[in-house]
């Protein structure tokens, strides 16, 4: 009991707290030693190859699995000590919207929210609120088995934020969504960050990941290889940062003006590429001196590299 | 969220609110099944109905050949027959109750749910019960109102309450076994071809009742639905033992890792080496086979014994129960005066014993062998009866000796030296070897109702086996060769000079 209330008084501090978790199933690692946490107000992104270990790590969060060894707190409970408390505190979207389909929304809606501790007026005040927000309030009455791939794909997400959870585990949330869907549910995500939400999420779409999450964590074989802001990634597989320079004028001489500032990569007639470690000192500097000498500067921008490459350069490492 | 976040705390305690819940859903989600309803409302309405007019037909037909047991002995059958129909449903429902649900994809959500294994397995399991047996309840009305109606008659109250206990104890065997072969199987076709072991049984049970019912023994039925309370109770704690979301959510196909199994039984069969407190490392190459030796019998077998404690208190008060058995047959058949006459009785008396068939041959290999294949096969009966067959097995012999005991006393021996001349002397061996088998044998048995904590059902039962193996080379074959040297070369002798002329 001593641990629980220790890291519920740190609540604050962590929603998840995952220490050393490992998970084996007869002989296989799915999670190997995974420590991290995600804070209430962050959108934790799990990324990583199909098998990494990503629904694992889920389900072991929503005390479905028993860690084999280490710690996993949810909420400041303990996933094996407290599972009915940590239950009642997440709101997990499985990989497959899993609904009974012969049943309608409502009817739905209400056993799910009973079994949460809803009465059946919060339940249903909650439920008409989520699907209106989804833009589907016409799927209270109807049975599910006529609902399309999104449809289910949104109610199964109804059914998981139902009952509020301080604590949200999502695996591949808007993967059967169509565009306009999908944006409904980054925006909803986005919102319950400011609520204070602890939000983890299982996805193979980076750019939904980049868009979303505040960190990132790329999961192979059970372990994390890589954790970190996006931006913290980027730099750190990556390397520094790649400027472009859009000159007025043809780029002769002007190679020779920077160098002693920066290293010039690549050249174009009138453009060249740079990499600086420290742009905001770099940039300005750099301005400075092509304005002194009367060079012309249409553009100086970072060359956008998407979490792909991160992701591509992590995996093959 | 505050407020949610309290709502949800005041569940704590509602347990069986959330299983009316789940029971609720289940059993709304059977009646708009129309594959199961429209069976369900044909065997509970149309076919009793027509049982009743059959009834009614037959018992005129068999009136006019002076043959009226024949339909009085009918209707009670026919009764425990269209109570039995409807409940056959529970089955198909129960199999399907996990299994399919995480063929559909619908488990996870719920595993997700603050509800307990606990009251996931209850809801679950009485779910699949009450549409089944409610039908079977209401089929029994619409027969008997039927022949009430035609015929005027009317079951003795407690025949009817007897086939109701027997329907509703039929119906939980059904249910509880398919539970139990839902929650371990990956996809419905193998959970339906598991279902073999509850149907073949069950059938031949049903078969059996028939019988009694047309012998009009109905007593003996009492005890029909004493066994299958005893058999529900031991199913649906098997049920709770062994249902966990890990197990149902961990596996994803019914493969057999033959590979891995061996791996973990080797694992299991391994013992850490000891000698006393010596350290093992400084003692010569030549001698460290004694840190083995001292281990598996210093350390490993009492650990073994003492992890089967319960199981051998439970073989020991078999025993005890074998003697009383024993005893109360000795008392109420005695044998005819000369049957048991002792005084001519000698060594070589016991070398003509395989005249009878079905003794062993009298020599040390002959008694070991029996011996051996005895226990053997009270193992095997263990891993299907959880258990409960090897200690019947152990008992019989038990209680044929304290039979013969009785008798003795009976005829004026002393049951004292009948007892230390005939049994005692390979007893001492013979019998500490067969108790401690048996109760290794029962852990196999139960294993499978209850593993030990932490470990899956087959983790906990390969634990069990390499007990098991491990005692029986290393502890009971030793013992049980002495024990049949004993019996052969010293039992005879002594029996010669206690009772011999």
């Amino acid at each position: 009991m001593g641990s629980v209330v220790v890291l519920q008084s740190a609540v604050l501090i962590a929603m998840i707290d995952l220490v050393g978790l490992t998970k084996r199933f007869d002989g296989f690692t799915a999670v190997d030693r995974v420590t991290l946490s995600v804070a209430p107000g962050e959108i934790l992104a799990l990324l990583g190859p199909n098998g990494a270990g990503k629904t694992t790590t889920v389900r072991v969060l929503a005390a479905i699995l028993r860690p084999t060894m280490g710690h996993a707190f949810v909420a400041g409970y303990s996933v094996t000590e407290h599972a009915q408390e940590v239950r009642r505190r997440v709101g997990l979207l499985t990989e497959y919207p899993g609904l009974y389909l012969r049943m309608r929304g409502e009817d739905y809606l209400d056993f799910f929210g009973r079994l949460m501790g809803l009465d059946a007026d919060e339940c249903e005040r909650r439920a008409r609120e989520l699907l209106a927000r989804f833009g589907m309030p016409e799927a209270w009455d109807q049975r599910m088995g006529t609902y399309s791939k999104g449809m289910r794909q949104k109610m199964a997400l109804v059914r998981a934020m139902l009952h509020d959870p301080p604590v949200l585990l999502l695996d591949e949330p808007t993967s059967a969504m169509d565009p306009h869907s999908a944006k409904l549910v980054r925006d909803t995500v986005r919102s319950l960050r400011h609520h204070r939400r602890a939000i983890v999420i299982c996805t193979h779409n980076l750019a939904e990941a980049e868009a979303l999450a505040s960190r990132i964590a790329i999961i192979r074989r059970g372990r994390i290889i890589a954790l970190g802001t996006p931006a913290e990634l980027k730099a750190r597989l990556l390397g520094p940062s790649l400027m472009e320079l859009r000159l007025l004028h043809p780029t002769d001489g002007v190679v020779n003006l920077i160098s002693d500032l920066v290293k010039v990569e690549v050249q174009g007639e009138n453009w060249l590429r740079y990499a600086t470690a420290n742009p905001q000192e770099t940039n300005p500097l750099l301005l400075q001196t092509l304005a002194a000498y009367g060079v012309g500067v249409v553009t100086l921008s970072e060359v956008p590299r998407s979490l792909e490459d991160v992701y591509l350069r992590a995996v093959e490492e | 969220m505050v407020a949610v976040t309290e709502r949800m705390r005041a569940t704590v305690g509602e347990a069986p609110r959330l299983v009316l819940t789940l029971i609720k859903r289940e059993v709304w989600d059977t009646l708009r099944d129309w594959r199961i309803i429209v069976p369900i409302v044909i065997l509970t309405l149309f076919f009793p109905a027509l049982m009743s007019f059959v009834a009614n037909m037959a018992l005129d037909w068999v009136a006019e050949y002076g043959a009226p047991i024949v339909g009085e002995r009918m209707l009670p059958f026919l009764l425990m027959v269209v109570g039995f129909f409807p409940i056959s449903f529970s089955l198909v429902i129960a199999l399907e109750t996990f299994v399919g649900e995480k063929e559909r994809r619908s488990l996870e959500p719920l595993l997700a749910t603050p509800l307990t294994d606990a009251q996931l397995y209850l809801g679950k399991t009485l779910a699949a019960m009450l549409p089944p047996l409610l039908a079977a309840y209401l089929g029994i009305t619409v027969y008997l109102a039927g022949l009430h109606f035609f015929k005027g008659w009317s079951p003795p109250p407690i025949l009817l309450v007897l086939v109701v206990l027997l329907t509703t104890a039929e119906g939980l065997v059904m249910v509880s076994g398919a539970v139990v072969i839902s929650s371990q199987t990956t996809s419905v076709r193998a959970a339906n071809l598991l279902a073999s072991f509850i149907i073949i049984p069950m059938t031949l049970l049903i078969q059996g009742e028939a019988i009694i019912m047309f012998w009009a023994n109905y007593g003996v039925l009492w005890w029909v639905v004493l066994f299958l309370v005893v058999v529900d109770v031991i199913l649906v704690r098997m049920g709770i033992h062994i249902f966990n979301r890990e197990e149902l959510l961990g596996r994803e196909i019914d493969q057999l890792n033959v590979a891995s199994l061996w791996r973990k039984f080797c694992g299991y069969l391994r013992w850490e080496p000891w000698f006393f407190g010596l350290d093992l490392q400084k003692m010569p190459a030549w001698l460290r086979w004694l840190g083995m030796v001292g281990g598996l019998y210093g350390r490993d077998i009492p650990a073994i014994l003492r992890r089967s404690w319960l199981a051998l208190a439970v073989v020991v008060i078999g025993l005890l129960f074998s003697a009383g058995i024993g005893y109360d047959f000795a008392t109420r058949y005695q044998l005819p005066p000369g049957v048991l006459q002792l005084e001519n009785v000698s060594a070589e008396t016991f070398s003509e014993l395989p005249a009878v068939d079905w003794l062993p041959v009298f020599t040390v290999w002959g008694v070991l062998l029996n011996n051996v294949r005895s226990l053997m096969a009270a193992a095997l009966l263990a891993v299907f009866s959880f258990g409960t067959l090897a200690v019947a097995l152990l008992m019989a012999p038990l209680a044929i000796v304290f039979f013969f005991v009785t008798q003795a006393a009976y005829v004026g021996y002393s049951p004292a030296l009948f007892f230390a001349a005939f049994v005692l002397p390979h007893g001492l061996l013979e019998l500490p070897a067969a108790t401690i088998a048996t109760a290794l044998a029962v852990r196999l048995g139960v294993a499978f109702m209850s593993p030990p904590r932490g470990m899956t059902v087959s983790d906990g039962w390969l634990w069990a086996l390499a007990d098991f193996v491990k005692v029986f080379i290393a502890l009971l074959l030793p013992l049980l060769v002495l024990a049949a040297a004993v019996e052969v070369r010293v039992t005879p002798t002594i029996v010669a000079w206690a009772f011999g002329g």
